[in-house]
């Protein structure tokens, strides 16, 4: 790892961040190119809870983890508050590791 | 010209700052443990700081350091943290609006659009509200982010392996919480289900950062927009 390819890193995902932001300003999107942006960023979303909920890489990630999101979920969906959530998930995965459960 | 920080700290809800304290807490352990991963896999202490101000991007950072570790090239390294970061410029694109208008605001909204402040924000109604998220988030994602790096930098082995107090279930339950309100519209809902599936299946077959791409094909199951303006007032009942 060098200074070098840092910088070129940094540059580069800084570089994606701000396109990202004056392209919204300068296209003026049509209506209804913005509800596929938007909706577009849903699926983003929801395909990185998705990954991350299930994989390591490209293993799947054990039962742990999934049933800590499951059981967020769950808390999410009966609107418990954003803390509640977070913490359940985090207790529940870190309780079924303590037990012996991948 | 009105100052611009009197009217944004009155447009920060309570609420919404304690989530975000919550979330920055949980950043700050996984910050810690890039820290403390980063410098046993011999990055200079100097070299890891940079990279989590410059970078500040967990997922990439990670890859980046574990594919140098592993003995891959540097080029690759710098190959698959790009490809896992492509989809933020979507994301800048869904929440160029919030952010702010103007230079200023872009170049510094840039580095704070991740997807935690993205989804933080959007799960806050339009306008004041959901720009004040934005930036409460994002600065306070941050700073716990590279606060959390240095520590783990500092404490090196005597970090504890984040996994074992669950860390890395609380943040896909987070974003979906965060997601679920923008979920009861019925397109939404749609391209979400065909979005997860197309990721779950992409991911044993492509390198990271193209499954969650492979999640945007979804908009083909967006379907007609939901129809315009029907009062929820009016329909009593047909909630859930």
């Amino acid at each position: 790892m060098s200074w070098t390819a840092l910088l070129v890193l940094a540059a580069g995902t800084y570089a994606l961040r701000l396109a990202g932001l004056v392209l919204r300003e300068r296209l003026h999107l049509p209506a209804r190119v913005e509800r596929y942006v938007d909706l577009g960023a849903t699926a983003l979303l929801v395909a990185m809870v998705t990954v991350s909920t299930l994989f390591d890489g490209e293993a799947f990630a054990g039962w742990a983890r999934p049933a800590g999101v499951a059981v967020g979920a769950l808390a999410a969906w009966r609107r418990a508050p954003f803390i509640l959530v977070v913490v359940l998930a985090a207790a529940t995965t870190a309780g079924l590791r303590a037990v012996g459960v991948a | 010209m009105r100052s611009p920080f009197r009217s944004f700290f009155r447009a920060v809800d309570r609420g919404d700052l304690r989530d975000a304290l919550a979330l920055a807490a949980a950043i700050a352990v996984v910050g810690a443990s890039f820290g403390a991963l980063a410098a046993a896999g011999g990055v200079p202490p100097l070299l890891i700081v940079a990279m989590s101000v410059l970078v500040f991007a967990g997922g990439a950072q990670f890859l980046v350091v574990a594919v140098v570790a592993a003995g891959g090239s540097v080029v690759a390294a710098i190959a698959a943290g790009f490809l896992l970061n492509l989809r933020l410029l979507p994301f800048g694109l869904a929440v160029g609006d919030t952010v702010g208008g103007g230079w200023r605001s872009w170049l510094v909204g840039a580095q704070l659009v991740t997807d935690e402040t993205v989804a933080f924000s959007r799960a806050r109604p339009a306008g004041p509200r959901a720009r004040a998220a934005f930036w409460v988030c994002g600065v306070l994602l941050y700073t716990a982010w590279n606060l959390g790096t240095i520590a783990g930098m500092l404490a090196g082995a005597a970090v504890p392996d984040p996994d074992a107090f669950g860390v890395d279930a609380a943040f896909p339950a987070g974003l979906l919480a965060l997601l679920l309100p923008g979920l009861r519209r019925r397109d939404a809902r749609r391209v979400a289900s065909a979005a997860a599936g197309l990721a779950l299946l992409a991911t044993p077959v492509l390198p990271a950062g193209l499954p969650v791409f492979a999640g945007l094909l979804g908009l083909f199951a967006a379907g007609p927009p939901p129809a315009p303006e029907t009062p929820p007032a009016t329909s009593p009942g047909t909630e859930a």
